[in-house]
């Protein structure tokens, strides 16, 4: 079982996906064996600092093993270092829809 | 709108954190920031002399963008000569960190954790990934 957190500016898979990681706007959390996408708003985008390491820690409390987004700051990277969460840095334009695609036709 | 960021391969970071000018009759307090794939640009294409196509190739960025990375550099480092200006090396959009991963196939960027052994693309599952601090 793995979940996949992909960043996103929406709710929904229909979304564009967000290059940000701790000032993304949303968080899509796609369970790799049920298929099933859950969305979280991000809570600590407007935080003057350390948005990068509440996001990751948020990431880790949701037991997130892969993350994917477009950059990731000095601080989250090395949380998710630690915590052996794969990091995936996509830098396109696309939707998280098409990266989830990607994920399942593998 | 998502901000968009080219991350540049950096062969070899500086080894120093920066240059103060000294003796000078009028010291600036301002200081230039030279980031790192211009001190990067400059080394490859001044001291290793390398042409800047092998250049731009081996930093993974197109001709005319190591041309105007080399060419910023160029100005940035006159400027501080001529003005007795401290540079200082920053971060910039480098990516110098060890133990990360390319795809071949769809240009994404990973780590390998530990914990997994499976030594595929994440994304697209391709074998075809090279490590980016190889050269
Ligand atoms: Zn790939």
């Amino acid at each position: 079982m793995s979940k996949i957190v992909i960043t996103s500016s929406g709710n929904t898979v229909k979304s564009d996906f967000d290059l940000r990681f701790g000032r993304a706007a949303w968080f899509c959390i796609f369970d790799d064996e049920t298929k099933e996408t859950k969305f979280y708003e991000n809570e600590h985008i407007n935080a003057n600092h350390g948005a990068g390491t509440q996001v990751a820690e948020k990431m880790l409390e949701l037991k997130v093993t892969k993350a994917i987004s477009g950059d990731f700051g000095p601080k989250a990277k090395e949380l998710l270092d630690k915590f052996n969460v794969q990091m995936v840095i996509v830098q396109e334009e696309t939707t998280v829809e098409s990266i989830i695609n990607k994920l399942i036709t593998k | 709108m998502p901000r968009r960021i080219r991350l540049r391969k950096v062969v070899a970071p500086p080894i120093f954190k920066g240059y103060k000018p000294y003796g000078a009759h009028v010291e600036s307090k301002e200081h230039i920031e030279l980031l790192y794939e211009e001190y990067e640009a400059i080394k490859l294409a001044d001291y290793d002399l390398m042409k800047h196509k092998e250049a731009s190739e081996l930093m993974g960025v197109s001709r005319p963008t190591f041309a105007r990375i080399y060419e910023a550099a160029r100005r940035k480092i006159a400027n501080a000569l001529v003005e007795a200006k401290e540079i200082k090396t920053v971060y910039g959009n480098a990516w110098l960190e060890k133990d990360w991963f390319v795809c071949i196939e769809c240009n994404s960027r990973f780590t390998i954790p530990k914990t997994i052994s499976n030594h595929n693309c994440p994304l697209c599952s391709s074998k075809n990934i090279e490590s980016i601090n190889k050269h």
